[in-house]
C-alpha cells in the first residue's frame, strides 16, 4: 500500500470517529440549536471534515491567535502535503506525459494515456468488477454488522464479549487476512477442500472467476463487519432509551421498534459507513487481492487498484498507471457525490 | 530539558567516536553498494559471500543490501537512479534484461572489466548463459550471477511401478507415462500451474528447446518492433495438449493458491513428475521423505524435433552509471573475484544455482560435487543449457514487457483451462494484448536502441 493511501486511511479512521463520539456523547435533549450541527459531523466524509473550518464559532473564544492554531496544524499539514498532495500532483503530471521508467524524456502527450486506458475493454471489465465488489462487499458487511449490532444492543447473553471481540478483524492487516483466507479457501488443502471430496471440482476459485470474486468479497466483508459493527453499536446506544421504552409501552414489538425507531435514528451512521465502506473497497482491497488471487483467474479479480499496481510497478508503465489512478480518484469522488446528493436526502439527522 | 540535552551530548559523543574510528583506520577501504532481490536463506548466503569478499582484501568494502525480491529490487533501483542514489551493482532478474539494456543507466560489464584492467575469457561462460546477457554483438552487458534452468523432476519409485527406469524424452512418451501412472493408481501424474510465472518452463523454455520463436526480430534481439509469436508457433500444440491432459487428470494444477505448490507436491510424493527450476533441487531433496527415489532429466521435446539448449533463468549483476572511479574499481574487483571457480563451488553448494562458467563447472565436477548424492542431478541443468550452439531463437528473450506478457499468457491459459475460450482464440487474445504492451514500451523508450 502506498504511503499516501496509508495516511489517508489513518485520517479516515480517526477524524470521523472522533467527530462521531463528540456528537453522540452530547445528550440529544440538550441545546436544540446545537444538536443538528454536531450530529451532522457524524456523516461528513473524512475529506470534508478536514477542509471545513470546524466549528470556528465555538473555538474563537479559546484561540484568539490564528497563527498559533496554524502552527499546531503545520506538522499535520506537512504530512498531508508530503504524502498526499505532492504524490497526487506527480500522478497528474505523469498521467499527461509519457514517462520512461528510468526518468528523463517525459514528453507531454495530452490525453493519450487516458484515451489508451478508456478504450481498453479489459479496463472497463476491471471497472465493472470493482463496482460489483464495492456494492456486494459493502452490502454484506453492513447488513451483517447491522443485524449483529441490533442483537448486541438488545443485551442478549454475552453481549459484552461480542462488543470487544467483533471489532478485532478490522485490526488485521489486509495481506495477513488474505493469507488466512487463502489457506482456508484453498480448494485442495483448505477448510473448504472437503466439498471437493464430496463433489469433485465444485469449489475451485483458482480456475472459476466467479468463485474467486466471491472469495475476495467475503474476505473484505469479513474485515469490515467488525468496524461497521462498532460504529452501529455506539450509535444505537446513543439512542435515548426513553424513545424505545415509549414505543414498547405503545405495544411495539422489538422488530417494530428496530424498523421504526432504531434504524431511522441510525441513518446518519449508516450513511457515514456507506461512504466509508465504498471508498475503502476501492483502495483497501489491494492487499486481499494481491495475496488471495493475484488478480486472476483470467482477470476475474483484477480490481482497479490492483491493475494500477501491476501496470505501474510490475509493468513499469508509470503513465498508464497514473492515468488509471486519476480515473479511480474521479470515480470515487463521483460515487461520494452521488451518495451525498441522493442518498443523504433520506438521512434523518434528528 | 535535561534528558534531551543529555541525549544530544550522547549523540555527539557517538558521532565523534565514529569519526575517530574511521579516521583511525589506515587507508580507508572504498565502500560501494550492492542491492539484491533475494531473501531468507539465499540472502544469508549472499551476505556470507559479501563478507568473504571483504575479508579477502583490504582495498574495497562491499555493502550488500537485500531488497526482498526481484520486483522490488528493480523498482527500488529505478527509484534510486531517478534520485541519483543508485547502488554501484544491482541484481536484476532475467526478464528485466531488456529494460536494463534500454535504460541508458548501465555501464556494460565487459567495458567495466576492460577499463579496470581485468582480462576475462568471456567464452568461458556457458553458452546458454552468456547469450542471454550479451548484446547483439556478443559483449556481456551484465555479469551472470544466480543462474538456473528448467528440468523435469521424476519419481523413480513410481516409474518402477509402471516398469520404467528412465525419464521420458519426448512429450509423446510423457503422455504415455502419465496415462500408465494414472492407471497404476497415481492421481497426479504431473504437477503444474498456470499463474503466469510458469510461462517460463512451458512456453519460453519449450520454445527455446524446439527452436521456435517467442517473438519476431529473433525474440526481440534485433529491434523494439518485435511482436510475440507464441500464438503461431509450436506452442499452440503444447497448449492444446496441456489442456487435454489437464482435462484427463494427467496434469494437475498445483499452486500456493490451491493449497500445495507443484514443487512441494512433487517433493511430498503427491505428484510423480513436475517441471521446475533446478534452483529447487536442494529444497526438494531436503523435504522429500527419506528413501524416496527421484531424479532430474532434460525437458521433453516433441518426437521428430531436434533438441536445442534451454535458456537461463535467475538474475545477473548490473553496474549502474554515475558512480566514482574508485567504486567502479571495487565493483570490477568484486565481479572478478566472483568469477573464480572456487566461488562457483561456494555458491552452488549453498544454493541450488548452477555454475555459470565452464571452468567453474569443471572445478566442481573434479571436486566430486556431482557425485555427492545430495547434489547429483544438478549437472542436468548445465547439460541442458549447453545442448548445441545457441541459435538466434535460443539465446534468450529481449522483450521489455516480459512481466506483462507472462501475465497475459497466464490469463489466457486460465481461460483456456476453464473452458471459456478455445486454445487458439485465447492465445491470440494474449498475443494481441502483449503486442499492445510492446508497442507502448517502444514508445516509452523512443530513440533508444538495444545494444
Amino acid at each position: 500500500m502506498s504511503p499516501e493511501a496509508i495516511s489517508a486511511r489513518a485520517e479516515n479512521s480517526v477524524s470521523p470517529s472522533s467527530a462521531f463520539v463528540t456528537g453522540d456523547a452530547l445528550p440529544r435533549a440538550g441545546d436544540p440549536a446545537d444538536a443538528p450541527k454536531i450530529a451532522r459531523n457524524t456523516s461528513g466524509p473524512p475529506a470534508k471534515n478536514k477542509g471545513r473550518a470546524p466549528r470556528s464559532g465555538d473555538k474563537r473564544a479559546v484561540f484568539r491567535n490564528n497563527w498559533l492554531g496554524f502552527a499546531f496544524a503545520i506538522p499535520q499539514l506537512l504530512l498531508i502535503f508530503t504524502f498526499f498532495y505532492w504524490p497526487a500532483s506527480q500522478a497528474i503530471y505523469w498521467a499527461f506525459t509519457l514517462q520512461g521508467p528510468w526518468g528523463g524524456g517525459s514528453e507531454f502527450v495530452g490525453l493519450d494515456n487516458i484515451k489508451a486506458v478508456v478504450t481498453d475493454p479489459v479496463y472497463w471489465d476491471s471497472v465493472v468488477r470493482s463496482l460489483v465488489f464495492a456494492a456486494v462487499s459493502t452490502g454484506l458487511s453492513m447488513g451483517i454488522a447491522l443485524v449483529m449490532a441490533l442483537l448486541v444492543d438488545r443485551e442478549l447473553a454475552g453481549n459484552k464479549i461480542y462488543r470487544s471481540v467483533l471489532v478485532w478483524p478490522y485490526a488485521i492487516a489486509a495481506p495477513a487476512l488474505g493469507l488466512a483466507f487463502r489457506f482456508m479457501l484453498a480448494p485442495q488443502a483448505g477448510v473448504l477442500a472437503f466439498v471437493n471430496h464430496i463433489w469433485p471440482g465444485i469449489w475451485d476459485p483458482t480456475i472459476n472467476g466467479n468463485e474467486a470474486l466471491g472469495a475476495i468479497i467475503f474476505a473484505f466483508a469479513w474485515k469490515y463487519v467488525g468496524y461497521n459493527f462498532i460504529f452501529m453499536l455506539a450509535a444505537l446506544q446513543g439512542i435515548p432509551r426513553s424513545l424505545l421504552e415509549a414505543g414498547a409501552m405503545d405495544g411495539a414489538r422489538p422488530l417494530r421498534r428496530m424498523v421504526d425507531i432504531q434504524i431511522p435514528l441510525l441513518t446518519p451512521t449508516l450513511f457515514f459507513l456507506l461512504v466509508l465502506n465504498i471508498t475503502d473497497s476501492f483502495q483497501d482491497s489491494f492487499g486481499i487481492v494481491d495475496i488471495m488471487t493475484g488478480g486472476g483467474p483470467a482477470r476475474a479479480t483484477n480490481l482497479m487498484v490492483y491493475k494500477i499496481y501491476f501496470d505501474g510497478f510490475k509493468g513499469l508503465d508509470y503513465s498508464g498507471a497514473a492515468a488509471q489512478s486519476i480515473i479511480l480518484m474521479l470515480l470515487v469522488i463521483a460515487l461520494t457525490f452521488i451518495q451525498f446528493r441522493y442518498v443523504e436526502r433520506r438521512v434523518h439527522y434528528t | 530539558m535535561l534528558p534531551i540535552s543529555r541525549l544530544f551530548t550522547a549523540a555527539a559523543a557517538t558521532a565523534a567516536g565514529l569519526v575517530l574510528t574511521t579516521a583511525g583506520a589506515f587507508a580507508d577501504p572504498v565502500k560501494f553498494d550492492f542491492w539484491y532481490g533475494l531473501s531468507g536463506d539465499l540472502s544469508n548466503v549472499v551476505q556470507q559471500m559479501c563478507s568473504n569478499f571483504n575479508k579477502s582484501q583490504t582495498d574495497y568494502q562491499i555493502v550488500c543490501t537485500s531488497q526482498t525480491d526481484y520486483d522490488t529490487n528493480l523498482q527500488n533501483t529505478i527509484a534510486a537512479y531517478r534520485a541519483n542514489k543508485q547502488p554501484t551493482i544491482t541484481q536484476i532478474y532475467d526478464i528485466g534484461t531488456a529494460t536494463m539494456l534500454l535504460s541508458g543507466a548501465v555501464t556494460p560489464v565487459y567495458q567495466l572489466m576492460a577499463d579496470n584492467g581485468y582480462k576475462i575469457d568471456w567464452t568461458n561462460y556457458i553458452p546458454g548463459v552468456r547469450s542471454y546477457y550479451s548484446s547483439s554483438k556478443g559483449d556481456l552487458w551484465s555479469m551472470p550471477f544466480n543462474s538456473s534452468t528448467a528440468v523435469l523432476y521424476w519419481n523413480k519409485d513410481a516409474f518402477k511401478k509402471i516398469g520404467k527406469d528412465a525419464a521420458p524424452k519426448t512429450w509423446e512418451e510423457t503422455a504415455d507415462d502419465m496415462k500408465a501412472l494414472k492407471a497404476a493408481g497415481y492421481d497426479c501424474p504431473m504437477a503444474m500451474d498456470i499463474t503466469g510465472d510458469e510461462s517460463w518452463q512451458f512456453m519460453e523454455q519449450f520454445s527455446a528447446i524446439h527452436n521456435q520463436p517467442i517473438a519476431t526480430e529473433n525474440d526481440g534481439y534485433d529491434g523494439l518492433n518485435a511482436q510475440v509469436m507464441f500464438n503461431k508457433s509450436m506452442f499452440v500444440k503444447m497448449a492444446t495438449d496441456m489442456k487435454s491432459w489437464y482435462d484427463q487428470g494427467l496434469m494437475v494444477r498445483k499452486g500456493e493458491k490451491q493449497g500445495e505448490p507443484y514443487d512441494a507436491a512433487f517433493a511430498a510424493g503427491h505428484c510423480e513428475m513436475t517441471i521446475d527450476s533446478i534452483g529447487d533441487h536442494g529444497t526438494i531433496g531436503k523435504t522429500a521423505p527419506k528413501g524416496m527415489q527421484w531424479g532430474t532429466a532434460e525437458l521433453p521435446i516433441y518426437a521428430g524435433t531436434e533438441r536445442h539448449n534451454t535458456i537461463v533463468g535467475g538474475a545477473s549483476l548490473w553496474v549502474l552509471k554515475g558512480k566514482s572511479a574508485g567504486e567502479y574499481k571495487g565493483a570490477a574487483a568484486f565481479l572478478n573475484w566472483l568469477a573464480q571457480p572456487d566461488q562457483a563451488l561456494f555458491w552452488s553448494t549453498n544454493t541450488g544455482y548452477i555454475p555459470v562458467t565452464k571452468t567453474g563447472y569443471d572445478f566442481m565436477t573434479k571436486s566430486g560435487f556431482y557425485q555427492n548424492p545430495i547434489y547429483a542431478g544438478r549437472e542436468v541443468a548445465v547439460e541442458s543449457l549447453s545442448e548445441g550452439t545457441p541459435t538466434p531463437l535460443t539465446r534468450g528473450i529481449r522483450l521489455a514487457v516480459m512481466p506483462q506478457i507472462r501475465q497475459e499468457w497466464g490469463n489466457a491459459m486460465q481461460a483456456i483451462f476453464a473452458g471459456t475460450v478455445s486454445v487458439q482464440a485465447g492465445l491470440d487474445q494474449a498475443a494481441d494484448r502483449s503486442n499492445a504492451d510492446l508497442a507502448k514500451a517502444a514508445a516509452q523508450y523512443k530513440g533508444a536502441t538495444l545494444p
